[in-house]
């Protein structure tokens, strides 16, 4: 009878109330149910715990025995001139990503609300197409799509250009502004109303009601959506690798290229780089959200203070 | 009475609803930029390459044949074994994930938020570095084949590189997008409705059967969907984990674009991946806009 003591109150109550002749098999349900989450959540860890473990391995170049305790392929990875080339492309196309995809993605939820049911419809088929569509689709029909219209440039105008960060920004914008913007309108759809038919009552212009009113409620929505961006692009291989050029290779192609010729311990430093960076976003990320929920808090209070007056 | 006299005051005069125009224009224009040239043409272009032929030195040429499509569907192996993995892929992903989303609607208690952080955060990081973990989780020496050869002494056991290694990323790289649909599904379920069923003398499988199940089943379709499309074109997993040997349509498009420059083909391809999507889709739409309560769930 130790089981029903660690289940939730209403299950135990269940139990406990109506004893019945299946109930038997309450004990074994219970346990396979946390059996079964505990085993899916090592499942899903288990990777990224090998991956940041056999970083720290002394051995040489064979991955997948142990060496000791080492931080020997940091440092290799650090002094690395191709890792420290694609560190930096990494974030010279994540980043522009993100803002362009932030604020576009921003603009179009705002911008959706002032349309008619027909147009927003379709820009919501649009949306969800971009998302649903398999990458490697969007992949390699944009790769189509540069390479013809660059000959079709380099044919009429005569100015050539290439692949590289403008190519992979501009397919990595597509599917994060459309990200940004579904999370924006969720917000937006879920916002107060009656604040901004305040502000508009209290001779508050469009834009300070924007600034002041909306913005605020918003800001959760779009720092989410811009760390999102950032992530997905740092993170990102498929488009990547089919719309860049020589010289703005990113870690994640490097990271293929190395998987391509055999994992080194190198490769697992470079990757627990990348998974920290990310995560260290994602921790950051959380506390701004936490400190904007505060402010906003008070400042709404502060509102209402001044609203009651 | 109560709308008009909130909707007056908005009402500008005429030159304030062009500007209002305007600034609605101003606000869509980019993301519609990006649409227009990053999303209908290159698919409008994949469209129109898939009836052309290969140019001579690999491309395009203009054309209107419909041999591209004639050849995808002879040579159709790569588009089969990718429909097998992607269905094997979900009902993968739904016997994992439907007893833990089960089990975090109504078991996790009070820590319920930091299982579900604990969902989130692989999620956010890297799908590459995730998925070539494996490469040395199930490789030899240290790894689960070598653990397997050195405990049977079995000379060579090979798990990567085979449909099963794919099959195990394809669940692991896949399995949040199941377990989040079910999870709301099931959050909402009316928890009395089960009591009610064991009062009425029904048992564990019974009130599983006629009351859970369908109560979670448009967070099962939604998910289903979600990990189903992308398994359809996935690229990644069977490059690595399944040295290319398992040929699923992503490998194939790589082939016909790059390798072959045969883009008509690839073109052709592509389309079939699309079409498959718009049938999932819209028998999905159809199956949401049959019942109401389901329509909640329908946001992707």
């Amino acid at each position: 009878m130790t089981a029903p003591a660690v289940t939730t109150g209403t299950a135990s109550a269940r139990r406990s109330r109506a004893p019945r002749q299946t109930d038997r098999w309450a004990g074994l349900v219970e346990f396979y149910f946390r059996f079964h989450t505990v085993l899916v959540y090592v499942f899903l860890y288990l990777p990224i715990v090998v991956v940041v473990v056999f970083a720290f391995n002394g051995t040489d170049r064979v991955v997948t025995k142990w060496g000791g305790l080492s931080i020997r392929w940091f440092e290799t990875a650090l002094g690395d001139e191709v890792v420290k080339d694609a560190l930096t492309n990494s974030f010279l196309v994540a980043i522009p990503n993100a803002f362009m995809a932030t604020i576009f993605g921003t603009m179009a939820a705002l911008g959706l609300q002032r349309v008619g049911k027909r147009l927003r419809l379709g820009f919501d088929t649009l949306t969800y197409m971009s998302v649903i569509v398999p990458e490697i689709v969007i992949a390699l029909s944009t790769l189509v799509l540069f390479a013809t219209g660059f000959d079709w440039i380099k044919s009429t105008f005569g100015i050539k250009l290439n692949f590289g960060y403008p190519t992979i920004i501009a397919a990595h914008v597509l599917f994060n502004l459309s990200l940004v913007l579904l999370l924006v309108r969720a917000r937006l759809s879920g916002m107060d109303r009656s604040l901004v038919d305040a502000s508009a009552d209290l001779f508050a212009t469009p834009w300070r009601t924007f600034r002041q009113i909306t913005f605020p409620q918003l800001l959760p929505a779009i720092i989410a959506g811009f760390l999102l961006s950032f992530t997905f692009s740092f993170d990102d291989y498929v488009i990547t690798t089919f719309t860049s050029g020589p010289g703005s290779s990113t870690l994640p192609l490097y990271i293929f290229g190395q998987v391509k010729r055999g994992v080194t311990p190198e490769t697992n430093a470079v990757a627990t780089m990348m998974l920290a960076i990310t995560l260290i976003l994602l921790f950051i990320g959380q506390m701004v959200l936490i400190w904007q929920s505060r402010r906003a808090g008070r400042r709404a209070s502060m509102a209402s203070v001044i609203a009651e007056n | 009475m109560a709308t008009s006299s909130v909707a007056k005051p908005r009402t500008r005069p005429v030159g304030g609803r062009l500007r209002s125009g305007l600034l609605t224009t101003v606000l869509l224009f980019p993301a519609g930029l990006w649409y227009l040239f990053l999303l209908v043409l290159p698919l409008t272009i994949v469209v129109i390459f898939s009836f052309g032929t290969r140019a001579k030195n690999g491309g395009y040429s203009p054309d209107f044949v419909f041999d591209n499509y004639i050849r995808a569907i002879e040579k159709s192996d790569p588009f089969i074994t990718s429909l097998q993995m992607a269905i094997a892929g979900t009902i993968g992903c739904l016997l994992v994930g439907l007893p833990l989303a089960y089990f975090l609607a109504t078991r996790a208690g009070r820590h319920k938020s930091v299982f579900i952080l604990l969902l989130v955060v692989p999620f956010w990081t890297s799908f590459l570095i995730r998925t070539y973990a494996w490469l040395i989780i199930l490789g030899p020496n240290l790894g689960l084949a070598g653990q397997i050869e050195s405990i049977t002494g079995a000379e060579q056991i090979q798990i990567l590189g085979t449909p099963f290694a794919v099959l195990l990323g394809l669940v692991y790289g896949y399995l949040p997008l199941m377990v989040f649909p079910l999870y709301v599904t099931l959050e909402r379920m009316d928890r009395t409705l089960g009591e009610a069923s064991k009062d009425l003398g029904a048992g564990r499988w019974a009130t599983f059967r006629q009351i859970t199940l369908p109560i979670a089943l448009p967070g099962l379709v939604t998910g289903s969907i979600l990990v189903f499309i992308p398994m359809m074109g996935e690229y990644v997993i069977p490059q690595i984990l399944g040295y290319g040997k398992t040929y699923l349509m992503g490998n194939a498009l790589v082939t016909d674009f790059l390798e072959a420059r045969n883009w008509p083909s690839g073109s052709a391809r592509a389309v079939f991946l699309i079409i498959i999507m718009i049938v999932t889709i819209a028998g999905y739409l159809w199956f949401v806009n049959r019942g109401r309560q389901t329509r909640e769930v329908s946001v992707l």
